[in-house]
């Protein structure tokens, strides 16, 4: 059976989308996800769908769904990488993809499930961009 | 290829099916973002032709009204039909599991929605994309 493969990094997984998803693929994902999350002990979920052409409600409930396992095993899940297309067209549509974070690409990803789990290089005290005017 | 018909019979058909609709769109130049928005549309309605009424057939059609061209679909299947129209047209009703964004969703995304339903005989969902317009 078709599978799409689920990278251990760290505490973090990462799955990059690298085909358009069938619902019986985007299910197996699901199961998949929960079951490492479980097994690993994993602190986040990373979900590349920047080669994805199409989000549709279902696509977008399984994206729902796995975020909100995940949190209730106390891991994060970030989608990155979000076609601009896509990003219109489920405002219109009206799915809200709740609970799941997003960020522009892999590497903001990380950092925001860094920052989630308070891993992150600049942790929790400096939030509001104070980048260059503290010190 | 300016006519054709699929039948959707299968969860199997669905991936084919998009890509037949973006062969149709790509074709007469969609814009990417409209592009997007009619596959996503269709998705939802073959998906309900799947889930409510176990498959039916889908007509493609490039259609031209004074200057515009646009992609026209017509989803007919032999189902149950719906009662009340009305009501699955608001945001957030199913008889299933979904989200419920399946018919006022698709709505949203395209130029010309209309559905017509008989019950015990069937639904046709027919939607027309302009290649210019939005």
């Amino acid at each position: 059976m078709e599978r799409i493969p689920i990278l251990k990094m760290g505490p973090f997984l990462l799955v990059t989308i690298q085909v358009d998803l069938y619902d019986r693929l985007a299910l197996n994902l699901e199961n998949d996800l929960i079951s490492m999350v479980s097994k690993t002990g994993a602190r986040g979920v990373l979900i590349d769908i920047s080669v994805v052409s199409i989000v549709d409600s279902f696509m977008g409930r399984i994206l729902g769904n796995i975020a909100s396992m995940s949190r209730i095993m106390d891991a994060e899940t970030v989608v990155v990488g979000m076609q601009p297309a896509v990003a219109i067209t489920l405002v219109e549509l009206g799915l809200t993809l709740q609970g799941v974070h997003t960020a522009l690409d892999v590497e903001k990803g990380m950092e925001l499930l860094h920052d989630k789990i308070g891993l992150g290089l600049n942790s929790e005290q400096e939030e509001e961009g104070s980048d260059d005017s503290d010190e | 290829m300016s006519k054709d018909t699929m039948p959707i019979l299968r969860e199997q058909d669905v991936v084919p099916f998009r890509n037949r609709v973006r062969e149709y769109s790509t074709k007469i130049g969609m814009s990417l973002v409209n592009q997007t928005k009619l596959i996503t549309a269709a998705s939802e309605l073959v998906r309900n032709m799947l889930k409510y009424a176990g498959g039916g057939q889908v007509k493609l059609e490039i259609i031209s009204k004074n200057a515009q061209t646009g992609v026209r679909l017509i989803f007919e299947d032999k189902g149950p039909g719906i009662a009340d129209i009305k009501l699955a047209m608001q945001d957030g009703f199913t008889t299933g599991k979904s989200l419920g964004l399946g018919l006022p969703g698709a709505k949203r995304l395209v130029n010309e929605f209309d559905i017509v339903s008989k019950l015990s005989e069937g639904t046709t969902v027919t939607i027309t994309h302009w290649k210019n317009v939005r």
